[in-house]
């Protein structure tokens, strides 16, 4: 109010502004008739990823009410490696959110270092009763399938450290594989290679043997319901039961359409004959070296051909064990896809490949996969694997690589980790 | 006083016919007019309420109740019944009688000050000669209730409440009465049917221009309107309820069906005291200064109506009263709370000098012309 201005013209003002604002429209939105969109990280209620928990106890103790319990007990897994050390892993038994007594601060969420605590949006679940409150594991679970996408990075901003690290190694084995099919057109150019069309024939068939999850196998579902496992572990297994069984089906059609089936089997499998990558195999480095190649590439090819070459030699010492190779499938490391050099392919040859090894070697991989697999798939589900928490890099980053979020690449990782574990122990009880 | 002493015998005697004063007999009209009070008294105030909160909630942006009833018209209903339902609570340290029948003390008066107010050309359940002065002397008690709610609720906040409130009405009853003086002797009558006569028959001085009285006593509508506020404890005057101090001043302690009559009584208040001012400033029933009431015979063309004259009587004073509270609600709106020695000081170094000026002034008009 202006010094000039005639006493109580403020009060007229005043009642100026309410009148105005008597006529613009209510803000008021009408809550059960109208739903807002929620901001992305509303503080709604908090999900569960159990199969990221592992049971560090730091939400439990770090949330300011004491509202989270856990329970858990330890297992013993068995080495993962030929004498190896067994280690013991937390197994989650019970994660309870007692919502009464929550404050929503978030602290749980922020502090969870493995991303097995998130936000939702989702805030209708009140309850006439204060016990009713209390969220279980499985329904804890249920929330994480309504935590939205995060949001967008800004423009320009660092990618987390492992996605970056994924996005690199993609293009790395794009790289190698492009290399790769140069080095098979040369060598299908040379009479004297005869798995010349092996890496080929390979790569066109790998996207076929691309199962969609989503359906469950019904007969493992049942078995495991009246073994009496939880719904969410019978579903779970079942599901990765009708992916194995799809993927079963789909390789022996593709072996029964094109004679010759694909070398590489579906990721998750053979952890028996895992070989530690790192080394190289100093043959096939010189040979490229030789050829005039770069050195990083030559590197990493000759890595790969060091894995392959163990790997053959690992299966054959197994096979001579046991008579016959059931459970020695083709393993489905990154660096052995591309390992099908001709030395690999030689040196398979050598240590006297399995049973019905023709001249060439992936193909007659690939044949016995396709044998082997159906029933291999069958038992799977039998196999119990305690504890879900390391993932499967490989599988991350291929799906990091094909732009996937990294909460669904973790996701399916881990899940991906199980499998193998699963099929490595199936191997083994085979084996034994 | 005067227009007292001359008025004749009987005072008290109805001056008008009521239209509810049908047939011969005492009990008809007696019943007829019960009803007809209590009526008022639970109804319109329930609309002046729902007019509160539709009007404060758009001018705060909100919607105000839209869920019961049709556009939420139910609302104060509900209320109603909930408040009935609620526990009836009396605190272990209070003095029970007194803390029981405060709020019908406060209550009541506030109904029998309907019983004189016309709502249009015979419609008054009593036409008082003496009207004015008894409507002044009903709504006066209500702060009886008031006091006798913050001592027997033996609670410092109830009791500095009712304190407050006692301080304030004494404070703000003599600009009141001094304003509505001021109307009877520019009337020259007590009776309210026939200060809405003589505003219809009012002229500006030497000139046949109708005027109400609130164009010559536009001070004194003023000081009425204000004091009525602060008689009614409405904001920016509620220092009695003060909840930013006093939690909820004398009413701290009440519920269920008592709370519910002190706010029956706040809203009732808001309506006599609207009602009043219809009669006394702005022509009671009459459209329009100056402009008869279509099928109305009477003096000014306000009375003998027939049922259309009538019925227009009544919706145009009940749409003066509404426009009236709702400027209530605006200036609750728009105004904060005064402070306890400002509102005295308003009152008495304010008010009361002004009122007495406004009554010189219209005494002296009135002697002069």
């Amino acid at each position: 109010m202006a010094p000039s201005a005639p006493p109580g013209i403020g009060l007229l003002k005043g009642l100026g502004v309410t009148v105005k604002h008597l006529f613009k429209r209510p803000t008021t939105l009408m809550y059960p008739h109208e739903r807002d969109v929620l901001a992305p990280r509303t503080r709604g209620v908090i999900a569960l990823m159990d199969e990221n928990c592992t049971v560090c106890m730091l939400c439990s103790r770090e949330g300011p009410d004491w509202g989270i319990y856990i329970e858990s007990h330890k297992e013993t897994v068995p080495p993962a490696k030929e004498g190896g050390r067994a280690r013991t892993r937390n197994v989650l038994d019970r994660f309870e959110i007692d919502f009464s007594l929550c404050m929503y601060c978030g602290i749980c969420v922020e502090v969870c270092p493995f991303d097995a605590l998130w936000w939702s949006p989702e805030f209708e679940y009140s309850e006439y009763e204060m016990g009713s409150l209390l969220h279980e594991m499985e329904k804890l679970r249920e929330w994480a399938d309504t935590v939205p996408p995060p949001p967008p990075l800004e423009e320009g901003a660092v990618l987390p450290a492992e996605v970056s690290d994924a996005l690199a190694k993609a293009e790395k084995e794009r790289e190698l594989v492009a290399a790769k099919e140069l080095e098979a057109k040369q060598a299908a150019e040379a009479p004297t290679e005869t798995a010349g069309d092996a890496p080929k024939k390979g790569k066109a068939a790998e996207p076929e043997i691309h199962v969609k999850a989503g359906e469950i196998d019904q007969e493992t579902f049942d078995r495991l319901i009246a073994e009496g496992k939880s719904e969410r572990m019978a579903r779970a297994k079942a599901k990765a039961a009708y992916v194995k069984k799809e993927k079963a089906r789909l390789l022996a059609e593709a072996e029964a359409a094109g004679g010759a089936a694909e070398p590489e089997a579906p990721a998750p499998k053979a952890a028996e004959v895992k070989v530690e990558a790192g080394e190289i195999d100093q043959e096939t480095f010189d040979r490229l070296i030789a050829e005039g190649k770069p050195e990083r590439m030559a590197r990493a090819k000759a890595k790969a051909a060091y894995v392959k070459k163990e790997k053959l030699r690992l299966r054959a010492e197994a096979e001579s064990d046991t008579g016959e190779g059931t459970g020695a499938d083709e393993p489905a490391e990154v660096p052995s896809e591309l390992g099908a050099s001709p030395e690999a392919a030689k040196q398979a040859l050598d240590a006297g490949d399995a049973g019905t090894a023709p001249a060439e070697d992936a193909p007659d991989v690939a044949a016995e996969a396709a044998t082997t697999e159906a029933p291999a798939a069958k038992k799977l589900g039998d196999v119990h694997i305690e504890g879900a928490g390391e993932i499967d890099q490989e599988v991350f980053d291929q799906l990091i690589a094909e732009g996937k979020s990294e909460r669904i690449a973790r996701a399916k990782a881990k899940a991906a980790w199980v499998k193998k574990r699963k099929q490595a122990k199936l191997d083994e009880e085979g084996g034994a | 006083m005067m227009l007292l002493v001359t008025s004749g015998v009987a005072p008290y005697l109805a001056q008008a016919e009521s239209i509810l004063d049908v047939g011969d007999t005492f009990i008809v009209p007696l019943l007829l007019k019960l009803a007809f009070v209590l009526g008022i008294f639970f109804v319109v105030p329930l609309v002046a309420g729902y007019l509160e909160h539709k009007a404060m909630a758009r001018m705060q942006h909100r919607r105000g109740p839209v869920e019961a009833g049709p556009f939420g018209t139910l609302q104060l209903v509900a209320d109603g019944i909930k408040f009935i339902q609620k526990e009836d609570l009396i605190p272990s340290a209070a003095d029970k009688w007194v803390f029981a029948i405060a709020p019908g003390v406060a209550l009541v008066p506030a109904m029998l000050a309907l019983l004189v107010i016309p709502f249009g050309p015979g419609v008054f359940a009593l036409d008082l000669e003496l009207g004015l002065f008894y409507v002044l002397a009903a709504s006066s008690v209500s702060v009886l209730g008031v006091l006798m709610g913050g001592w027997s609720s033996a609670n410092k906040f109830s009791l500095f409440g009712g304190l407050r409130a006692g301080g304030q009405l004494i404070a703000y009853e003599l600009p009141l009465i001094l304003a509505a003086i001021a109307v009877a002797v520019q009337a020259g009558t007590l009776s309210l049917v026939g200060i809405v006569e003589a505003q219809a028959e009012f002229m500006l001085f030497g000139t046949g221009i109708n005027l109400w009285f609130v164009i010559p006593q536009l001070l004194g509508f003023g000081i009425f309107f204000v004091a009525a506020l602060a008689e009614l404890s409405r904001p920016p005057f509620d220092m009695p309820i003060g909840d930013s101090e006093l939690v909820f001043g004398y009413m701290t302690e009440y519920s269920g069906i008592k709370y519910a009559m002190y706010m029956l009584t706040e809203y009732a208040g808001m309506v006599t005291m609207s009602a009043l001012m219809v009669v006394l400033y702005l022509g009671g029933w009459q459209l329009l200064p100056g402009v008869p009431l279509p099928g109305c015979e009477g003096a000014g063309g306000l009375f003998d109506c027939d049922v259309t004259g009538t019925l227009l009587g009544v919706v145009v004073t009940f749409g003066k009263i509404m426009l009236l509270v709702f400027v209530m609600v605006w200036l609750r709106v728009a105004y904060p709370r005064l402070r306890e020695d400002q509102l005295q000081r308003i009152a008495w170094q304010v008010m009361v000098p002004l009122a007495l000026l406004n009554l010189a002034l219209v005494t002296i008009a009135k002697v002069v012309y």
